[in-house]
């Protein structure tokens, strides 16, 4: 399968990366090859095999609704690229 | 001092010999040197160190010494240090000053291991060579033309050319194995689940894996005892008790055959025609020392080995998308200087901050996760994600390892690989199976390929079984000398 422009752009999109005109037709490219790479998975019949994510049959350890954390917000927040009065900022979403 | 084993350094620094402080000078010294040439370390914290060191001397004078007391290290620049820049390769985090330490950090901190600097990486540890850094690749101290490996490639290129006698990495497809390999050192990635990834920058969250290089298998040991433990911020960290891994490495070899009744499964998927010659001589010489020392070999089989790479090349991407979706640039890291509105900020920030491959495998893995595609390819790699361990635990049923080449070449040289990602891929090809299985793996050295170039011979094990590889290892290495040869590059008169 060979992905079109579009679908490069509408999966930029998605993943929220800006991609340039110049770099659309190469970055098309290089997927076609990894794709082709992965179609290799689809020879195979896989029916009635359980999928696995994860190689120790684990379940997610639970623990209790305790708050154990400090607030480190000062912390935190000095290495942010821009805020105020403990809030992130960002451009305006809400016109 | 600078060739010494950490067990050597940890009797000196016992002794008196020789003291903390003046171990990490030496060993800063020959950074200072050594460095640019090899581009290994991104970060150099020469005043944290002499402070660790200094406090190291005091708990050895004190008799509290544990066995990594005083001994200097390297991280990964994929681990969060508190208050030391945390780059993981990428411009996205070249201004990054974690608030906390990873858990590897804090264990090693604990254990009184003095850090000396943070080293070279492919970008958000997504490469086989360590050309995916926004620093500059890091260079093979063998040759310093050819790729040191990757994604750990600081790391391994570190040890290799003594410029510290150990250090962390990260595997999720190879990535400590294989550049050790390619630099004549040992690695070690242990079963998923033993070292606790909190803080340990998340690429491929089911497959990463925090993992040890040293000079050998004995070193290696010392380092994943001190790695390896629990930690309830992971909610993947296994509930197991402490393991000593170089408990077995102290007893005397057994007579002349050391590894009696270890039974080496060589899987005929590993030794086919993807194989370099020379890899194959040194790999083929090693299974015959192995023998010589007791064990016994049989072929076996991974019937879906070669379809470990399109899984995983499905898979990690996927896992990638995930969690690289948090820079964003509102947070930490790289911000766009120019945005119109939000999404803008995002796209710019994204698009500014990671490098090409990054982007790439954000995409396959965009895509893949996405409407309609979910079942045909990531559901899919999950199925043969299961069919190949299954395929392990059959082998494992005939053989106690298994044992075949770490990388089907040795290095090669920069930007030999770069213009198509797929050739990349392939160099994977033996490791990437180990991650999707979660089985432990090492790579120790074998010997030599065309070109003086280091050739690596992999073990993998079955679930917690990285004492009896690292066992194994270490008899190789107490009757050969492969583990002991040094590059010329890095060769220093010991004052």
């Amino acid at each position: 399968m060979s992905l079109t422009i579009e679908e490069i752009r509408r999966i930029a999109a998605l993943a929220r990366i800006e991609l340039g005109e110049a770099d659309a037709e190469g970055t098309r490219r290089k997927l076609d090859g990894i794709f082709g790479l992965i179609e290799q998975m689809q020879a195979v019949d896989t029916r009635g095999v359980e999928p696995m994510s994860h190689p120790q049959e684990l379940a997610q350890r639970l623990r209790e609704d305790v708050a154990t954390e400090p607030n480190r917000r000062d912390d935190f927040q000095r290495i942010a690229p821009h805020t105020e009065a403990g809030l992130y900022l960002v451009p305006k979403v809400i016109e | 001092m600078i060739n010494a084993s950490l067990t050597e350094l940890r009797a000196a620094l016992d002794a008196k010999r020789v003291s903390s402080v003046e171990l990490a000078e030496r060993f800063l010294d020959r950074i200072e040197r050594l460095n640019p040439a090899l581009n290994a370390f991104i970060t150099v914290d020469r005043a944290g160190a002499m402070a660790a060191a200094r406090a190291a001397d005091a708990r050895i004078a004190a008799g509290a010494a544990a066995p990594l007391t005083g001994i200097p290290l390297a991280h990964k620049d994929v681990f969060c240090t508190e208050g030391v820049l945390t780059t993981c390769g990428s411009k996205m985090l070249a201004n990054f000053v974690s608030p906390y330490d990873a858990h590897v950090v804090t264990q090693l901190k604990a254990a009184g291991a003095v850090m000396l600097g943070k080293t070279n990486m492919d970008e958000f540890a997504m490469g086989s060579s360590n050309e995916n850094s926004h620093f500059g690749p890091a260079r093979n101290p063998w040759d310093t033309s050819r790729v040191p490996g990757g994604s750990s490639g600081g790391s391994a290129a570190a040890v290799a050319a003594r410029l510290v006698p150990m250090a962390t990495g990260t595997d999720t497809g190879g990535s400590v194995r294989q550049p050790a390999a390619l630099t004549g050192v040992t690695g070690i990635k242990p079963t998923y689940g033993v070292v606790s990834r909190y803080g340990m920058i998340a690429y491929a969250s089911s497959l990463d894996q925090g993992g040890a290089f040293g000079a050998s298998a004995e070193d290696c040991a010392l380092l994943l005892s001190a790695m390896a433990g629990f930690d309830a911020r992971d909610s993947t960290s296994l509930e197991r008790p402490a393991e000593d891994y170089a408990r077995e490495l102290a007893a005397p070899a057994a007579g002349a055959a050391p590894l009696a009744g270890l039974r080496i499964g060589l899987p005929r998927e590993f030794f086919g025609p993807g194989m370099a010659d020379d890899v194959r001589a040194a790999v083929d010489a090693a299974l015959a020392a192995y023998r010589a020392l007791g064990a016994t070999t049989v072929e076996v089989s991974l019937p879906n080995a070669q379809l470990a790479i399109p899984a995983y090349y499905v898979i990690a991407p996927a896992e990638a998308s995930s969690n690289l979706s948090r820079f964003d640039g509102v947070r930490y890291g790289h911000r766009a200087a120019e945005y119109r509105d939000l999404a803008d900020l995002y796209a710019k920030s994204r698009a500014e901050g990671f490098g090409a491959e990054v982007k790439r495998r954000i995409l396959v893995g965009t895509y893949v996760l996405s409407h309609g595609y979910y079942d045909a390819y990531y559901l899919q790699a999950q199925k043969l994600r299961r069919l190949i361990a299954e395929d392990f635990r059959a082998a494992f049923a005939q053989c106690d390892v298994i044992a075949g080449p770490t990388s089907p070449t040795t290095a090669w040289a920069i930007g030999e690989k770069t213009d198509d990602p797929v050739q990349m891929y392939l160099s994977d090809i033996y490791t990437i199976a180990v991650n999707l299985a979660g089985l432990p793996g090492l790579s120790h050295p074998c010997g030599f390929g065309a070109g003086q170039l280091p050739v690596g011979l992999q073990l993998v094990g079955d679930y917690f079984s990285e004492a009896r590889l690292l066992n194994a290892a270490h008899r190789f290495q107490q009757a050969s000398d492969w583990h002991l040869r040094r590059p010329a590059a890095a060769a220093e008169r010991e004052l």
